[in-house]
């Protein structure tokens, strides 16, 4: 764990040595901001809730995110770091590990920097608080699920572009999964039991249900399943490249 | 210390270390020659745990690199072709990262990355981006994260490469110094440096271990000129090829 804590250390770090992570936060935060107030309606609503904020989360995240985790791996191997890495004593599980954590924990903060907009609600309105917090774990999940497809997605290529692509594709796939525009390319030929399983994958649905603020277990284990797999996926490449 | 049996790199068909076998421990500093593209550094790339060997095997200290890794990896020091190194982090940053990874803690942390400071002369750069800094001055602080554990064995794949004389001359210094009770392997295709600090040169070529000599005893055979020896060794096969 102490090696995972270094490595978390050292990301963050260069999250903040440059650029990168004050752009990130400031665009993050302002476009939250317009979506929730133009896009989302918050005033014309007239409830006191966040349901115009965290609507649109899965829609930001779709570029955001790809451009936080299109780095994590691709930038090493472009710069040749991945060599001093991989050839400290550090597993790769443990080296996946802190990367991921560290990008998941700087989301975590960008997300957390979107407080005003709670505090707003709250002196607008009386709302429903347990909601708003389940909304923002559910959003956090969801940040988490996108970095590990990233992450791994990012492990293929030593370009950051390709990585970026890719990922947002993946995700879009991911988030639609329960939508006509995926499943009509399965419901042709794959059978009905395949179909309902990507239907059920769907980051959408899952992230529908908390952000209305019902935690339920399954979709908390649905999205430590994405977040697992891919990060396990994201070993293999990693193993896969050292032996090519 | 190093015991390498029958290690073998296939890309493809091509065979970019081919079935090397040598050992050597304590003591010696090896000098690896040969060509640009003769398999040194993919042979360096094998040993320190980074490229997986298609069959063979590498032993650091009684640990095989592909079932011990970590192990092995704990006791080997290792200069990656290039340096690679963070780009945005500080020098001191750095360091402190390398410190957190390889375990050294208490009092003995500090006072190690002191003498390693100052024995690379790195305290007028070290809260200066990596970036920013000299070839010659990256090229020591990839060797400070090298030494920085004290490890038993040292690989360092050109380590002199992009230095001034002076430079030079300080780095061939260093790793006399510290040669009598560690193994050290160098990379090099400058054959001055070879003469200058190692006890053994193996010449390889497309992957091949020509000869297994010291550095006097292969400069007596072209009466002093080195590199006469080299040219005709790396060009034309084995001198016991061409006796016979």
């Amino acid at each position: 764990m102490s090696m995972v804590r270094a490595l978390i250390r050292r990301e963050l770090q260069s999250y903040f040595a440059t650029p990168v992570a004050y752009v990130f936060i400031v665009i993050f935060l302002m476009l939250m901001g317009a979506f929730t107030f133009y896009l989302g309606g918050f005033y014309e609503r007239g409830q006191a809730d966040l349901r115009a904020f965290f609507d649109f989360h899965p829609w930001l995240y779709l570029f955001l995110v790809p451009a936080l985790s299109m780095r994590l791996w691709a930038e090493e191997r472009k710069s040749g770091t991945i060599e001093l890495l991989m050839t400290l004593p550090i597993t790769p599980l443990q080296a996946v590990l802190g990367k991921f954590l560290a990008s998941w924990a700087f989301a975590g903060i960008a997300l957390a920097l979107t407080f005003p907009i709670w505090l707003t609600v709250n002196y607008l309105g009386d709302p429903d608080n347990g909601a708003i917090l389940a909304a923002y774990i559910g959003s956090f999940l969801m940040a988490g699920g996108f970095l590990a497809i990233g992450s791994c997605l990012s492990a293929f290529t030593r370009n950051q572009v390709i990585a970026f692509v890719l990922t947002v594709v993946a995700c879009f796939g991911f988030l639609l999964s329960g939508f006509p525009l995926v499943l009509d390319v399965f419901s042709g030929w794959a059978p009905q039991v395949i179909v309902d399983g990507i239907a059920s994958l769907s980051f959408l649905t899952h992230f529908a249900d908390i952000s209305r603020g019902v935690i339920d277990v399954r979709d908390l284990v649905y999205f430590a399943l994405v977040i697992g797999t891919f990060l396990y996926a994201n070993t293999i490449v990693l193993g896969w490249k050292q032996a090519d | 210390m190093i015991e390498i049996e029958g290690l073998t790199k296939r890309y493809g068909r091509h065979k970019v270390v081919d079935d090397l076998s040598f050992r050597c421990g304590p003591g010696e500093v090896l000098g690896f020659l040969g060509p640009n593209g003769a398999g040194k550094s993919t042979t360096m790339k094998m040993v320190a745990g980074f490229v997986v060997p298609s069959s063979g095997s590498a032993v650091v200290c009684g640990h095989d690199i592909r079932t011990a890794t970590l192990a092995a990896q704990q006791r080997i020091g290792y200069l990656p072709e290039g340096a690679p190194l963070y780009a945005e982090m500080t020098p001191a940053k750095f360091l402190d990262f390398i410190a957190d990874v390889r375990g050294l803690s208490g009092g003995g942390r500090q006072a190690r990355l002191a003498e390693v400071v100052s024995l690379l002369h790195l305290g007028p750069v070290l809260d200066q981006a990596i970036e920013t800094l000299s070839k010659g001055f990256k090229r020591r602080v990839g060797l400070a994260q090298a030494i920085l554990h004290d490890p038993d064995v040292l690989i360092l794949d050109e380590p002199t490469d992009g230095l001034d004389p002076n430079q030079k001359h300080e780095v061939r210094e260093l790793i006399r110094s510290m040669s009598e009770e560690k193994l050290i392997v160098i990379s090099t295709h400058i054959l001055e440096e070879v003469e200058a600090v190692c006890t053994r040169a193996i010449i390889i070529n497309d992957g091949r271990l020509l000869v297994d000599d010291t550095p006097e005893a292969l400069a007596a055979q072209g009466d002093g000129d080195f590199d006469a020896v080299f040219r005709r060794i790396t060009q034309e096969g084995t001198p016991e090829a061409e006796a016979a």
